[in-house]
């Protein structure tokens, strides 16, 4: 269904001839994210030039019954920012990157929706601080979109993952009215805790014009090392073992044995390709010494639970030569094959191995290659599908197996998605893992904040 | 039969050619990544404008998902073929011989511009005629360019602004490299080595000061020279503008001309004609005999930047680093970091210049947004991305900057002219030169 051409006039009013898209090369772009599945053209595009006019924007469509997405950079992996429909409007944060405040004193950043995660941790940095959550899209997703997210990272076990760093935030609601919650201060109890619902609502309950950040000061030391398993319950048990040992790394990685393959295929470097699993394990601090003290311990846990070789990065140059597996964990198995389907269930710590095998099985019983990384302090496991969306048999059997894996991460007491989200993708599986009643809350709230269901139609909720 | 089916099927036809690139689009995982290097989204941030948006499109176009062929072209023609999207990308995508052969496929069905037709076709594949043209046009521009900044040794033209916007390009040289020298060939020397000398059409024609430097630096290597007359242009430029046809003549001619001599590397001061024989030839072979591929294959292996050449086949001495003198800071041109991963060697080069010392600008290897043609026909643009380059060179008070490739010099040149900027743009082989 075609906007009119008086509606689009209107946008255009408000936001600047040139910060609305018509043209259909310029809309098409719109129709996608990073997730694997079928694009779908909006009816237009509009880029709000500053806050203000994207209150009236939201208000214009909602008055004129227009389905709305917003859209960051669109790199979610869930379909997220795809359209339900080719009759909505998609609108644009990218505009809106501007950081407003950076105290201090006070360890808070304010920032609009559009800023870009690794840009904004560098800046922090610049003075003196430190942003922590660094989801693998750092250098190109938004903070609006990884609030509406949640997104997590490699530091999700100490730091914990965005919505640890929400303190506040302005939200235009379906009027286009500017609702205010949180504060800049450290305890805030002033009504509901709205920016807590926002995180992770994926678009589907109003629209972020501003966030309030917490910021930390930065650890002083760090250490990197990487443990090598013959067998991977016992990477498991050494897991369990630093945490038992009230350790907590600020990375706890893990390769299974089909990934360390991809990566050796690529890189060439040397992987220990007999070895069923890796752990790469950084411990950071405010203290070189008990950074020191922390590795010695952290290496003596992994050899007492079976590690075969233990490697210590003893500089920088050696800590960028061990991350350089983890780092090309994803650019390995994109490479050999077209299409990369990244899953994400995530299970109790405790359960990765169980996991793991089960993920094994599934692959050979749908003759599938996945190749298995991801963050095992969290139990945050990034199965990963190598295959070719062309070849629709084999593309059957894909999401057969995807199916099976959320199965498998259920009955271990697992999550779908750990930080992925639900988007489109896995929205058809929510009652399975909560129950009717969570869902029937859900569309209530989601009913009272979005009456006519405009808001990121056919996302999170259905 | 009406008009519109007519088209329909006209674009069902461009579809099928397109599915030849079907392999190669099917590979990019919509990861979004190029988006934090593409220095065209970087000024626009707009999706089509960057490399995930146009594969997206060229998909489309190739399903028959969208009919606007002349839309699709337009945004496939905002792009550098800078190639930091294929540098970054975790899908290994190649999106520059996605971007050069859907040029070539999208520009045979709609026809090349009536001016780029005549440049092409008419002035390239004959170098001769190209060369007296613009020897015309240098002898007579006296007459109208007026010298808008002396250090940089820029001149804007009001007469030419319609052709050029508002450029401020080096004037064309009083004589061209080729009409000092027009060939050359000189025996290896205590090197033992011998090079096929390629200067390239911008040195040759606006720095002729490039090629005569790497001539005194052989010399004094005693590295013998085979500089062949009437060399051609290396293709790009008739490439990136999809004309095919235009760049394979071209690449047969220096393929054959270079062949008849013999030689261990091929040198060329610049880096986009360096990338262009070594990555690109290569890749682009259909329209070839048996005879010019294995030709090709052969310049391939022995193409080698001159920084390259330097540092680690001559393995020239340098004195150390010094951490005084005068302030010099360096580019990373496109072609010669993303595309041969040469990014060291000028460096250590200008790390030994006596009297300077080397200082690093902020994001040294974003684009300067010259992109041959693209800098003419989208020049609002173009500008936008080489004052982020001016802006952070002139934030480390540089006395000069240096750079691997003349098409980068001229785009910098620009740039700081327009801003008033006197600091001085230099080949790193100039420099280097000067200290023999
Ligand atoms: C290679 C790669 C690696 C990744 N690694 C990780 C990882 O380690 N951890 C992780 O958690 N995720 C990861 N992701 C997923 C993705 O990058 C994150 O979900 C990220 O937060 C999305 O940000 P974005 O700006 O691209 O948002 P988009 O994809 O554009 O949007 C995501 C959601 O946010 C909503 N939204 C955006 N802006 C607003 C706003 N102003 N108000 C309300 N809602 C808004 C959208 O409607 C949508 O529902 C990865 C993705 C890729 C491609
Ligand atoms: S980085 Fe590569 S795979 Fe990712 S969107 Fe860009 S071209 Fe596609
Ligand atoms: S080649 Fe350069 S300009 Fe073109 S899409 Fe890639 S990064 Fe952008």
């Amino acid at each position: 269904m075609a906007i009119s051409s008086a509606l689009i006039k209107e946008f255009s009013v408000i936001c600047g001839k040139e910060n609305v898209l018509t043209e259909e090369v310029d809309r098409m772009s719109y129709s996608y994210d990073a997730a694997v599945l079928t694009p779908v053209v909006p009816a237009l595009v509009v880029s709000p030039p500053a806050q203000e006019e994207l209150g009236k924007t939201v208000k214009l469509a909602y008055d004129n019954d227009l389905p709305i997405t917003i859209r960051g950079s669109g790199t979610n992996l869930s379909g997220g920012v795809i359209p339900e429909q080719g009759d909505g409007l998609v609108i644009l944060t990218n505009k809106l990157n501007r950081i407003l405040e950076i105290n201090k004193e006070d360890l808070y950043a304010v920032v609009e929706p559009g800023v870009i995660t690794a840009q904004f941790a560098a800046v922090v940095a610049g003075h003196g601080l430190f942003y922590p959550p660094d989801p693998g899209s750092q250098a190109v997703s938004t903070l609006g979109g990884n609030v509406a997210m949640n997104a997590g990272g490699l530091r999700g076990l100490k730091y914990g993952v965005t919505k640890d760093y929400v303190m506040g935030m302005e939200i235009f609601d379906y009027r286009g009215e500017l609702v205010k919650t949180g504060s800049r201060t450290v305890k805030c109890v002033t009504g509901y805790n709205m920016a807590g619902l926002m995180s992770c609502s994926e678009g589907t309950l109003g629209i972020f014009s501003n966030i309030i950040f917490k910021l930390v000061p930065p650890p002083k030391a760090s250490k990197a090392m990487m443990a090598v398993y013959a067998d991977i319950n016992k990477a498991s048990e050494t897991v369990a073992g630093i945490i038992a040992a009230h350790i907590v790394p600020c990375t706890l990685e893990i390769l299974d044995q089909n990934c360390i393959k991809h990566v050796e295929a690529y890189t060439k470097a040397g992987m220990p390709l007999e070895a069923a699993a890796i752990l790469l394990i950084e411990v950071d601090g405010g203290h070189a010494q008990m950074v020191e003290e922390d590795t010695v311990n952290v290496i003596e846990i992994c050899k007492k639970c079976g590690a075969t070789d233990v490697r210590i990065a003893r500089n920088a140059e050696e800590k960028n030569t061990l991350w350089e597996a983890r780092r090309n964990a994803l650019p390995a198995l994109a490479r050999a094959k077209p299409t990369t389907v990244l899953e994400d269930a995530t299970v109790p710590r405790s359960k990765i191995p169980a996991m793991v095998a089960a993920v094994n099985e599934i692959a050979k019983k749908y003759a599938l290659d996945i190749g298995t990384f991801g963050h095992a302090g969290d139990g945050n496991l990034h199965p990963t599908i190598l295959c070719d969306r062309r070849n629709k048999e084999e593309f059957h059997r894909v999401e057969a197996a995807v199916d099976e894996i959320f199965d498998v991460a259920l009955k271990l007491q697992g999550t779908l998605s750990g930080e992925h989200g639900i988007g489109m993708a896995k929205a058809k599986w929510m009652e399975k893992e909560t129950n009717r009643a969570t869902i029937e809350f859900s569309k209530n709230l989601r009913r009272a904040l979005d009456p006519k269901y405009l808001f990121n139609a056919g996302k999170k909720v259905l | 039969m009406s008009e519109q089916t007519n088209s329909l099927r006209n674009v069902r036809q461009l579809a099928s050619m397109l599915h030849e690139l079907d392999d190669m689009l099917v590979s990019c995982m919509r990861c979004g990544i190029c988006q934090s290097v593409c220095p065209i989204y970087g000024a626009t941030m707009r999706e089509a404008d960057v490399a995930r948006g146009k594969i997206a499109l060229l998909e489309n176009l190739a399903n028959s998902m969208i009919a606007d062929a002349e839309g699709v072209n337009a945004k496939l023609n905002r792009c550098l073929l800078c190639g930091s999207c294929q540098k970054n990308c975790p899908s290994g995508v190649n999106s520059l011989d996605i971007f050069l052969r859907a040029r070539g496929i999208v520009t045979g069905y709609m026809g090349l511009s009536p001016v780029k037709k005549i440049i092409f076709r008419g002035l390239l594949v004959r170098p001769g005629l190209f060369n007296i043209f613009l020897e015309i046009s240098g002898k007579f521009q006296g007459l109208f360019l007026k010298d808008a900044n002396t250090t940089l040794g820029t001149s804007c033209s009001s007469l030419l602004r319609p052709v050029v916007g508002d450029r401020h390009f080096p004037a064309l040289a009083k004589e061209p490299f080729h009409a000092q020298l027009s060939s050359l060939d000189t025996p290896a020397g205590a090197s033992g080595l011998r090079i096929a000398f390629f200067p390239g059409c911008v040195s040759d024609k606006l720095f002729p000061n490039v090629p005569a430097a790497m001539l005194t630096v052989m010399q004094k290597h005693e590295v013998g020279v085979y500089m062949p007359p009437d060399q051609g242009c290396c293709g790009i430029p008739a490439l990136a503008s999809g004309d095919r046809k235009t760049y394979d003549a071209l690449v047969r001619r220096n393929v054959e001309l270079f062949c008849a001599g013999s030689f261990d590397y091929l040198i060329t001061p610049c880096a986009t004609c360096a990338a262009t024989i070594k990555e690109i030839w290569p890749k682009l072979l259909e329209g070839h005999s048996e005879k010019i591929r294995e030709k090709i294959g052969l310049l391939q292996k022995k193409t080698i930047d001159v920084s390259a050449f330097l540092v680690d086949v001559l393995k020239v001495p340098l004195p150390a680093s010094s951490r005084e003198g005068k302030r010099i800071t360096y580019h990373d041109a496109c072609h010669l970091k993303k595309s041969l991963g040469v990014s060291e060697q000028p460096r250590v080069l200008l790390n030994g210049l006596p009297g300077w010392q080397l200082v690093e600008m902020p994001e040294a290897d974003r684009c300067c947004g010259c992109g041959g043609s693209f800098s003419l026909f989208h020049y609002d643009l173009s500008s936008q991305i080489g004052q982020r380059k001016r802006d952070n060179i002139v934030s480390v008070r540089p006395d000069a900057v240096a750079t691997g490739c003349p098409a980068c010099m001229m785009q910098i040149m620009d740039m700081l002219s327009h801003n008033n900027d006197h600091i001085p743009v230099k080949h790193v082989i100039e420099l280097y030169a000067e200290t023999l």
